[in-house]
């Protein structure tokens, strides 16, 4: 038996001893990134899933404009000029000629880049006539809950490259969120040719964007394959290929950096950083996030709707001792719901404290003298808002039994979860948002605005009409001191009503080989792997 | 004779199926919630779907008839939908039962080529050194649980000398064309520039899950092959021959073998429904894109029509593969063919 073994041996060694130096070529034949959940959709349109847009949104499609990370202004994508009224309620936008969409297996274009494809993207958000509207029931939920899809009055073609959006009013998050990862650009002959054929829903599983990369395969809890796009309009892509390894066990995902199996990984557990801080050939990047990691009590189900039994669980958790156990001292303790970093910023000083006897007594006043049942609903995978939900769900279940509150933990697969969450089956749940771009209206309307509660995005099921005024009445005006005494409003309105309660503001991390460069971390947004490498 | 042997498997393989099927059909009524949707994978149906449904699957009539309308379903290759993926669990089925295959047959060769000949080893060193240390290793290699071999296996091959891959069938830069199922046998299919370097790499990754899963059958086919050559070296007629002065090999290979292996031909087959478990842990572990980690994962999403579906495959196959082995074993030892039952 030794022998056999030992003939295995030395013929898989003599395998490893083989690899001379490679060129730099071979090297950059591909590059594994370890992702964390299957994608929902190829099209960033229908889904907020932070997973999915981390691999799909930059890697097949470009967007009109984009926000720079460091400066924070707009810059020219597929747009290269943009104009705005004086009214603010009409947007033109000058787009790029000579951008070639992709060419796949199941499509070739047969024109280039113009109006067509931007008016046929974003009416497919409103106009019914639209035949791509009611596929996949009409559900476009970061669009829907920031209200894009009720503001655009209509898409004007002016010219082969001219577009001028026309709004009901003028809303200062409008460039904002056309820079977001969901407003990406669509082929309307792609769309078209679909049609022809009836096969209307193949659109948003099999890609066709102007990214850097071209859709290949996707094998469902297995892997996601690119390749290069040699008609990047952008630059020269210079990998080869991307492939995408799935892999939900974040354990699985470090081991496979140590591997090499492995050339980036997302969402390293801050508990294994250590492990991979001490290796010479892995790199750790680091860096400040806009996100909110919260837990959402829904508000529509008792005892929940009672702001008292709210204020009563948020004051029996300890979230010192969480900030301790689940982020390892890799995040900030949340003062409200946006970060420091925001502009409009406010810490709250009401924001609940820990203290257990006053939650015993706000319960009593509520009339559950006796505590109750609850569920927490925990997200299966690890982001950046919340590294590990288990664990958070475990101490807060201890917590929660000194005050009489049994709590059992729920956990679905990530995409069964996120959509009973949406239908709202939840008592509680501990998720979080990860901003798509710097302007603080993405924090609250896709999260707490009335639409979100009907689009399913609201975890709180949290509808206030005094709530939305304010949000409508921050975005009406473009004047910033204005802007900001609304969103001080709104922050210490939330944590008056208490729907969720935030808990922390995670860093951002990803571990890569020593060897891949150009992957940039951003404040916000998904990663873009446009420019990686390998050197 | 041998026909009606035959035939009487044959009657026990179709009781055994029946049973299996009769087991299978009631799961998506011991399943919680809907039947119907329990059965197609279709849920959130409107109403004139779930009518259409309703007479597909003949939920107006009584259980006899939807269950014959089971069987036709089964047959046709219709197992209904998965609920996590929304494709039909009989493709993913198809898809999937190859790489186990593959990962099992393998295991088999290597358990086969090792212990038969370790085992014959010791029978022939009996009470000697060699007998001791092939016996004090079976031990080892018998009491270790697979999932704990598994993980120092990597925590040693993989994580520590960087040797070994820990995951998968292959790197994932190389497109290997879906064509067979079986990895090595795609790769040469495959018309692909670098297929000596993706052979290499697909051996890479199959080294460490073949030996955690050879471990076992190889322990239990090396003391089964001792215990029946022990056995057979006692007989008569083998001290009649050694009497007439043949040496040891002379006696063991001539005399010995023959008779000594017929039950251990059984046993291989019968180590297949072992196998079988034994692969769902270590395709869990290291993430071997096969049946038993596509079920377990189903277990996990309480995915109802694709935990119906992967257990009647796999059971419908372990009886199969045992059917055969006995039926194998028959041809080899007549004496057999006597037994008035069925034994599985």
């Amino acid at each position: 038996m030794y022998k056999l073994l030992l003939g295995i041996l030395s013929l898989s060694l003599t395998g490893c001893l083989d690899t001379k130096e490679k060129t730099l070529e071979e090297k950059n034949q591909g590059l594994v990134y370890c992702a964390e959940a299957n994608p929902v959709s190829f099209n960033p349109q229908v889904t907020t899933t932070g997973s999915t847009i981390d691999i799909i949104a930059n890697q097949l499609y470009d967007r009109l404009i984009s926000i720079d990370p460091v400066t924070a202004e707009f810059k020219s994508e597929l747009a290269t000029d943009w104009k705005i009224s004086k009214d603010g309620k009409s947007v033109t936008f000058t787009l790029r000629k000579g951008v070639k969409f992709h060419t796949t297996a199941y499509f070739t274009p047969s024109r280039e880049f113009n109006a067509d494809d931007v008016i046929f993207t974003f009416s497919r958000l409103f106009d019914v006539y639209n035949p791509y509207h009611f596929v996949g029931n009409a559900d476009y939920p970061y669009f829907q809950s920031v209200g894009i899809d009720q503001l655009i009055r209509q898409i004007v073609r002016v010219s082969d490259y001219q577009v001028r959006f026309e709004l009901f009013n003028a809303e200062s998050s409008f460039l904002a969120n056309m820079a977001t990862d969901f407003a990406v650009v669509l082929s309307r002959e792609y769309a078209m040719q679909l049609k022809q054929r009836e096969q209307l829903n193949l659109f948003d599983q099999y890609p066709v964007g102007t990214g850097p990369y071209i859709y290949k395969e996707y094998r469902r809890d297995h892997l996601v394959r690119y390749y290069r796009n040699p008609d990047y309009w952008k630059h020269h892509v210079v990998l080869e290929q991307l492939v995408y390894d799935i892999t939900p066990n974040g354990t699985t995902r470090i081991a496979k950096m140590l591997t090499k199996e492995c050339d980036i990984t997302a969402h390293p557990s801050s508990a294994q950083l250590s492990i991979l801080a001490q290796r010479d050939d892995i790199n750790v990047q680091k860096e400040t996030n806009l996100n909110i990691g919260y837990w959402a009590f829904n508000t529509q189900r008792p005892p929940f709707d009672d702001l008292r039994v709210r204020q009563a669980l948020a004051h029996a958790i300890d979230v010192e001792k969480i900030m301790q156990a689940v982020y390892y001292g890799n995040g900030i303790r949340a003062q409200s719901l946006l970060p420091p970093t925001s502009w409009a910023y406010q810490a709250q000083p009401k924001l609940p404290t820990f203290n257990p006897d006053l939650a015993k007594k706000l319960l009593i006043d509520a009339g559950l003298p006796n505590g109750f049942d609850m569920t927490i609903w925990a997200m299966p995978v690890s982001r950046i808002y919340n590294p590990n939900a288990r664990k958070m769900a475990e101490l807060m279940q201890s917590d929660l039994r000194k005050i009489g509150v049994n709590v059992s933990i729920v956990e679905y697969e990530w995409n069964t979860f996120i959509q009973r969450i949406g239908e709202h089956r939840h008592d509680s749940v501990l998720l979080g948002w990860a901003a798509d771009t710097p302007d603080p209206d993405n924090f609250f309307s896709p999260l707490l605005s009335c639409t979100a509660a009907f689009s399913g995005k609201n975890s709180a099921n949290w509808c206030n009409p005094e709530f939305d005024l304010l949000l409508t009445q921050a975005l009406d005006t473009t004047d910033l001191t204005k802007r900001k005494e609304y969103y001080q409003q709104i922050q210490a309105m939330l944590i008056n009503e208490l729907p969720l309660l935030p808990l922390a503001h995670g860093m951002r991390f990803q571990a890569s080989s020593a060897d891949v460069e150009g992957i940039p971390l951003g404040p916000f947004g998904a990663i873009s792997l446009a420019n990686a490498r390998k050197k | 004779m041998v026909l009606h042997y035959i035939l009487r498997r044959l009657g026990l393989l179709f009781f055994m199926m029946f049973t299996l099927s009769v087991f299978t059909f009631s799961l998506s009524y011991l399943f919680p919630g809907d039947p119907l949707s329990n059965l197609s994978g279709i849920s959130n149906t409107s109403f004139s779907q779930t009518s259409e449904l309703q007479e597909k699957y003949h939920f107006e009539d009584n259980y006899l008839i939807q269950y014959f309308a089971f069987l036709a379903r089964i047959v046709q290759g219709d197992w209904g939908l998965s609920f996590a993926s929304g494709d039909s669990v009989f493709s993913h089925i198809i898809g999937l039962f190859p790489a186990t295959l593959e990962l099992s047959l393998y295991a088999l060769i290597i358990s086969v080529v090792v212990g038969v000949p370790a085992g014959i080893f010791a029978a022939a060193y009996h009470h000697r050194w060699p007998d001791k240390l092939v016996n004090s290793t079976t031990l080892v290699g018998y009491s270790m649980p697979v999932f704990w071999l598994a993980l120092l296996l990597i925590m040693v091959f993989s994580l520590q000398l960087g040797w070994f891959p820990m995951s998968g069938r292959m790197g994932l830069l190389y497109e290997i064309p879906y064509q067979t199922g079986f990895i090595l046998l795609d790769i040469i299919l495959a018309d692909f520039p670098y297929a000596g370097m993706a052979m290499l790499d697909a051996l890479h990754h199959l080294t460490l899950p073949t030996i955690v899963l050879a471990m076992y059958p190889t322990t239990v086919l090396v003391r089964f092959t001792r215990e029946s050559m022990l056995h057979v070296l006692d007989q008569s007629y083998i001290k009649t021959a050694r009497a007439k002065g043949l040496n040891r090999a002379q006696l063991i290979i001539h005399h010995a073998l023959r008779n000594a292996l017929l039950p251990v031909i059984k046993q291989i087959g019968l180590q297949f429904s072992t196998l079988i478990t034994l692969a769902m842990i270590t395709e869990v572990i290291f993430s071997w894109p096969g049946i038993g980690r596509w079920l377990i994962d189903s277990i996990y999403q309480r995915d109802y029509p694709a935990i119906q579906g992967g257990l009647l495959a796999v059971s419908m196959f372990v009886i199969l593969a045992t059917i055969i082995a006995e039926l194998t074993y028959t041809l080899f030892d007549p004496l057999s063919r006597n037994q008035a039952h069925g034994k599985v």
